[in-house]
């Protein structure tokens, strides 16, 4: 179909607007970022316009790029574990009548309106050895004596798929609600079990959106910064801990904006990666 | 007995009876359409043959074998749905293989049972397209071609040719008639479509309720309906009020040659508008007002008013009698063509 050219200001808005939004709410805050990741820093918490490398060069170092390793590992963890739990989560909730899906969507949005911190305390009082889920496994005979489960990497898992986990039912939602049932029902009279039906039908039909809800749980918890320090240990900490810690309590500005660039074109990377291979299996 | 045997099967949900007391059996190699309005159960009739849903009393056996709780996955059918449930993740081929793939068949046999289906249903090489660019007749076939991949003992079609359009319809109506003749596999077709039902059918079972009102071949549903609603349902008819007068029946005010059953007193006459004879107005003969003449060009319909009751006759051009509206004629109708229904 061909369209005439756009002419005048009304006619250019579609592009005009958004062009505005991203400019002012991306470019600019992101460009003053990479540009501040150049500056060389003054002793005193103060920086100079400069054109140095020494901010990426240090951060080239063992150290941090364990960290930088360790937020990325934890940033799929969280990713995989939240899908794994909210897909068939969601996939029931769908199938169940319409007064079940809202009670059962609202309870779920409802996580939404904790703060991180409320969120962070919570878990690390139920995941403690004195008022921990432990003392209800000991008297229940499971286990010997209560345990403090926090601080540990298996703490900071379960806070941040818990934080996770409706924003990952809100994506898949939609598309597992409007899949047809009769393509399970198909499949069972083709002769799969229903378990098989759920993994040979539903979920390749359902596969952009599944990598969809990847890539934002990962995106989400890789900027996670609270939920490490509360429920974990130092070694559990992310880069975006270390990028808060240079920026406000080292007054190191040029050191965490060359981190926060880095950060940014690695989960690019990755993001695109994902979609990539998403095509692939696609074709 | 060897074939379908359904024996007392009844389907309620909450207080509503979708499917009440029936009894049917089909033998093997039988085409049969369950054949009703929408909501008269023939749906979920279907549904407990495949093992979709369950009755809540009753049996269902396939060859003498009790399948009423067998999960659907080992009942080996063949289903073809209404809204088609092809697989948008798979090409054609992936469709079709689908369940070869799910019992493990070797790629190679998966490819040529494929192509030997895709010859079936007159679409050879269309394997490695994708579903979402066919038509729709094409999607038919393809859902056809599925369902038949592992030769089931049992074809099920709901509802299977509605989203096409009239022309492709009658078309497919004809080839799947020849592609179950081909292979002789029992079939059961859900349809609310007579033409449909009786182009199709070796035997038609018309539903109303949820109970079978009716099961015969296509000819004995259209020429002897059992009731009043299949006559009317199948085809289109003229029911008319027929009352006992000694020996004879008093029909539209006049003697009639049609002898009512033994101790039945009123009951209705069905009979077909093509079986009304327009001729000159008789004393022996019921008499009629024409109010209507509706020239279809290959069939001619004549709406008449006998005494407040509208009769309906039809005639080709060839036989086409000299009236107007507004004419008084006599209606001739056929004894030997005719029905008498008491319910």
């Amino acid at each position: 179909m061909r369209r005439e050219p756009a002419r005048g200001f009304a006619q250019h808005m579609p592009v005009i607007f958004p062009g505005l939004m991203l400019t002012v709410f991306f470019i600019v805050p992101f460009g003053t970022m990479v540009v501040v990741s150049f500056f060389r820093r003054q002793q005193g918490g103060f920086y100079v316009p400069d054109f140095v490398l020494a901010n990426y060069a240090r951060f080239l170092t063992p150290f941090f790029g364990n960290v930088l390793a360790f937020s990325l590992y934890l940033a799929v963890a969280v990713a995989v574990v939240s899908l794994v739990v909210a897909v068939p989560f969601t996939y029931l909730i769908a199938r169940s009548r319409r007064r079940t899906q809202v009670i059962w969507l609202v309870a779920l949005l409802s996580i939404l309106s904790l703060s991180e911190v409320i969120i962070g305390f919570a878990w690390s009082t139920l995941l403690s050895r004195t008022a921990g889920i432990t003392n209800l496994l000991v008297r229940f005979g499971l286990m010997e004596a209560p345990k403090a489960l926090v601080p540990g990497f298996g703490a900071v898992l379960t806070g941040m798929v818990y934080q996770a986990m409706p924003y990952a039912v809100l994506v898949l939602y939609p598309s597992m609600v409007r899949l047809d049932p009769t393509l399970t029902e198909a499949a069972r009279t083709l002769g799969a079990s229903p378990l098989k039906a759920f993994f040979t039908v539903v979920l390749p039909a359902l596969r952009t959106t599944l990598i969809a809800t990847l890539i934002m749980a990962f995106i989400f918890a890789l900027g996670s910064y609270l939920l490490p320090q509360i429920l974990g240990r130092p070694s559990h900490w992310t880069l975006s801990v270390l990028i808060t810690d240079q920026a406000l309590y080292q007054s190191n500005m040029p050191f965490a904006a060359a981190m926060a660039v880095f950060l940014v074109l690695v989960s690019l990377a990755l993001v695109t990666l994902t979609m990539f291979v998403g095509k692939k299996l696609e074709a | 007995m060897s074939g379908l045997v359904l024996k007392g099967v009844s389907r309620e949900f909450g207080p509503v009876k979708a499917v009440n007391d029936v009894d049917l059996e089909v033998p093997n190699g039988r085409f049969v359409c369950l054949l009703g309005p929408s909501g008269c159960g023939k749906t979920t009739l279907l549904r407990m043959i495949a093992g979709l849903d369950v009755p809540t009393a009753g049996t269902i056996s396939i060859d003498g074998e009790d399948i009423t709780r067998l999960p659907t996955h080992k009942r080996n059918l063949g289903m073809v749905f209404q809204s088609l449930a092809l697989f948008p993740h798979l090409t054609v081929g992936g469709n079709i293989a689908y369940a070869l793939r799910i019992r493990g068949l070797s790629k190679e046999e998966q490819a040529r049972r494929v192509e030997e289906l895709l010859a079936l249903v007159h679409l050879p090489g269309y394997a490695d397209r994708a579903v979402s660019k066919l038509s729709g007749g094409q999607r038919q076939r393809v859902a056809i071609a599925r369902a038949l991949a592992v030769s089931p003992r049992l074809f099920l079609l709901d509802e299977p040719l509605s989203a096409l359009d009239a022309k492709l319809r009658e078309a497919m109506q004809v080839e799947l008639r020849q592609l179950q003749q081909q292979l002789g596999i029992t079939t059961i077709v859900v349809t609310h479509d007579q033409r449909e039902a009786m182009t199709m059918a070796d035997t038609v079972i018309v539903m109303q309720g949820g109970e079978i009102r009716q099961a015969a071949s296509p000819v004995e549903i259209y020429r002897k309906p059992a009731d009043t609603f299949v006559a009317d349902f199948i085809g289109s008819t003229n029911l008319i009020d027929i009352a006992r007068d000694g020996d004879r029946g008093v029909l539209l005010g006049r003697p009639a040659a049609i002898a009512l059953p033994y101790g039945v007193s009123k009951a209705t006459l069905s009979i077909r508008p093509e079986d009304v004879e327009l001729t000159a107005p008789s004393p022996d003969l019921p008499e009629a007002t024409v109010t209507f003449v509706r020239d279809l060009g290959g069939t001619i319909e004549f709406f008449l008013d006998a005494g407040g009751a509208q009769v309906v006759a039809v005639t080709s051009p060839r036989a086409r009698p000299e009236v107007a509206i507004g004419d008084r004629v006599g209606l001739r109708l056929d004894p030997g063509r005719s029905v008498v229904l008491t319910r």
